[in-house]
């Protein structure tokens, strides 16, 4: 499905990733984790194909096609979604306006016709209830005023809605209370099909008891120095980062 | 590929004006250069009454005495007053009652705007009273009204048909001597719309005007006067583009709406002339004043998307004259390249609990410089008079500039007067985004600027909120893709 080969990515100049390899088949979770600045949050960036990193070196495909010439929608349009550590604030734009806005170009990219408006509100409703997100908050513009659960909570609507093929979740669990945690966790498993792909970036072990990886990787400047099964996860959360990082200087 | 602010940058400049395009229309244009003798040439071409010549003439000399004003945080080159024509009309007189008879020629212009007659008259409920340059060349719907007593016809029209009427309300919201560029305009206006709705008449239809300006060197100097008797109720539209050239184009109008006790009138504005192209060469200067006034409970709205000329110079104002009266203004502009805006409202609250709102959302780009500037007055006896405003400014880009001059006068100590400014500036962040979710830049901008405009928007009637996105739009997004 996804298939990261010897990448490296540079900021100014500065190299952020030093060659990642990571290879991940439909129906597999992989969690990312690792200190801050170890390059999760750019590997996301990058391969949701950010402008403001440069490839200098390697590959990222999507089903076997190269994805070093399409434009970020074109990712998007082909099934890469992210769901953002930071979402941005769209004043104005509601979040039914914007899901609509983007099923349509998304279907547009795709070369097929717009969604009729009442197989959209259908759509709209079964996922809404999916991850018990209430009407008001539909008619609310995007982001704005959202408290950080909501804001996590709406990146999964959006997932939910799109169907993307990869979906990478970029700390999701920042920000959310465990009540909320357990929503959004909640609705990414049932949105989990053999079709289908979650890359999980996370600081810590937590999520990972509710969406529960089948591989876990840990990034560290840049690398990945270690991968193994979920309790690697456990491993970190009780030993920390400190050993990774020795293991990784030797 | 994907965006970056440099390239957002890039395509904005090379955003060209849609309409740029002009139709050669066989015209009688009078000689360049003002003087008495053509202020009374004017009002002899119209067949106007003694007392409008003589109108204009005192106008004509006022403006003599004065100065061209500079407050505006705007720069141009000041027009050359002997350089302009001051009367252009289209030489083909009669007025026509079916969409045949009129210039061919004409009716492709207004298609390539996508304003075509027949799209016009199927949009239910539009009457277009339509100006080319300066003389109108045809009314429709002007029966239905006729039947309910509403006058709607040209200024010129008005003023030999319904002359008392004229008489009795012209200059008094804004008088001749009172700027000067409403000097200049009481003097030589060529025409404009007249529009009387009698007392306790809800006008059925949305009133509209498209105005154009097409021919080279033609000052064009409007006059729109609105009369809404008591207890009565009418919106007005006026929408504008013009050709593009070279030189510059003067434009000067005076709206005057009087509202009268319980009435209400709402005056929406879409005005796309053309900006100039994108070295900051050519483009219409703006000049205009707009006033209305309110008698007891009565009510105006303004509501202006801005997109269009080089300089804009313009502040649609209500005097709360009567207790419990109503003044709004809802804005939208939009500048690009090197435009220049100089835009907002006066709310002079005179009656008791008298209440205003202003909102004003500032778009610019490329080199652009868009300013608001608007006075709120609360006069001694105005007991209980309440304002809320909002300016809020959107960035593209870091060359251009957002500037709020609000100014407040209070007398009264009963006044309550809000005001709110945010400034905010459409981010890589928020592109990269919209891209990740599919949408493309050219739409996220779009849907970004139709996010932040969309409280004004939806104070516009239907079937214009429609036109005017489609203007934000290409005003902004350029050629992407």
């Amino acid at each position: 499905m996804l298939e990261i080969k010897d990448l490296h990515a540079s900021v100014d100049g500065k190299e952020i990733l030093k060659g990642i390899n990571l290879q991940v088949k439909a129906g597999e979770v992989h969690a990312i984790m690792g200190p801050n600045g170890s390059g999760k949050s750019t590997l996301a960036s990058v391969v949701a194909g950010k402008d403001e990193f440069e490839v200098t070196q390697g590959s990222v495909m999507l089903e076997g096609e190269d994805l070093a010439d399409s434009a970020p929608e074109e990712r998007a349009h082909k099934g890469v979604f992210l769901s953002f550590q930071y979402p941005v604030e769209i004043p104005g734009v509601t979040v039914t306006n914007f899901m609509k806005t983007a099923i349509n170009e998304s279907r547009k990219g795709r070369g097929q016709e717009d969604m009729p408006a009442k197989e959209m509100l259908a759509l709209i409703k079964e996922k809404a209830e999916l991850l018990e997100i209430d009407r008001k908050f539909l008619s609310r513009s995007l982001n704005e005023g959202f408290s950080g659960g909501e804001k996590k909570r709406n990146e999964i609507f959006q997932m939910a809605m799109l169907e993307p093929k990869v979906a990478i979740l970029d700390e999701t669990d920042s920000g959310l209370d465990i009540d909320a945690l357990r929503i959004v966790a909640g609705g990414v498993n049932k949105l989990r099909n053999k079709d289908n792909a979650v890359v999980v970036i996370t600081h810590y072990q937590r999520l990972l008891d509710y969406i529960v990886p089948d591989f876990v990787h840990v990034l560290y400047n840049g690398k990945i120095v270690k991968s193994g099964g979920k309790e690697l996860a456990l491993e970190l959360e009780e030993k920390g980062y400190d050993w990774i990082k020795q293991e990784a200087a030797v | 590929m994907a965006y970056t602010e440099e390239e957002l940058k890039k395509e904005l400049e090379t955003k060209e004006y849609e309409y740029g395009f002009y139709t050669d229309i066989d015209s009688e244009t009078f000689p360049k250069g003002l003087s008495e003798e053509i202020v009374i040439a004017i009002s002899k071409k119209k067949e106007e009454p003694e007392w409008m010549t003589q109108w204009r003439l005192d106008a004509y000399r006022a403006w003599l005495e004065m100065e061209e004003p500079d407050w505006a945080n705007v720069n141009y080159e000041k027009p050359n007053f002997q350089n302009i024509s001051y009367y252009s009309a289209p030489n083909k007189k009669p007025k026509y009652d079916s969409i045949d008879e009129v210039d061919p020629e004409l009716l492709d212009t207004f298609k390539r705007l996508g304003i075509s007659l027949d799209e016009q008259k199927k949009l239910a409920g539009v009457a277009v009273d339509i100006v080319v340059d300066s003389v109108s060349v045809a009314t429709t719907f002007k029966k239905t009204l006729g039947e309910k007593g509403i006058i709607f016809c040209s200024i010129s029209e008005a003023i030999r048909e319904h002359s008392a009427l004229v008489k009795k309300y012209l200059g008094t919201v804004v008088p001749q001597k009172d700027n000067y560029y409403a000097a200049l305009n009481s003097a030589v206006f060529s025409d404009g719309s007249f529009c009387y709705i009698p007392k306790g008449v809800r006008c059925p239809m949305e009133l509209s005007t498209y105005f154009r300006i097409n021919q080279a060197g033609t000052g064009q100097f409007e006059r729109t006067l609105v009369v809404a008797d008591e207890g009565s109720y009418v919106s007005y539209l006026e929408g504008c583009t013009a050709p593009s050239r070279d030189e510059n184009q003067l434009h000067a109008a005076v709206v005057e709406l009087v509202a009268m006790d319980h009435a209400e009138i709402k005056y929406s504005t879409v005005q796309n002339w053309y900006p100039g192209n994108k070295e900051g060469k050519g483009g219409v200067y703006n000049f205009v004043t707009k006033r209305g006034i309110c008698e007891n409970s009565a009510k105006i709205s303004w509501t202006q998307v801005e997109t269009g000329s080089a300089v804009t110079w313009k502040y649609p104002s209500c005097v709360l004259k009567g207790d419990h009266s109503i003044g709004e203004f809802y804005s939208i502009a939009v500048t690009n390249n090197f435009q220049q805006a100089d835009t907002g409202t006066k709310m002079i609250h005179l009656g008791k609990n008298t209440r205003s709102t202003i909102i004003s959302k500032g778009i610019s780009a490329g080199q652009s410089q868009n300013s608001y500037r608007g006075l709120v007055q609360v006069g001694s006896r105005a007991e209980n008079a309440r304002n809320f405003s909002q300016c809020d400014s959107l960035l593209m880009g870091d060359q251009c500039g957002a500037h709020t001059f609000p100014y407040i006068e209070a007398k009264n100590k009963t006044a309550m007067i809000e005001h709110e400014a945010t400034t905010s500036k459409i981010g890589e962040d928020q592109i990269f985004y919209c891209n990740q979710r599919g949408i493309d830049t050219e739409k996220a901008i779009a849907l970004i600027v139709n996010g932040f405009s969309k409280e004004v928007l939806n104070k516009l009637p239907m079937e214009f909120a429609v036109e005017a996105q489609k203007l934000l739009e290409i005003s902004l997004e350029g050629s992407v893709g």
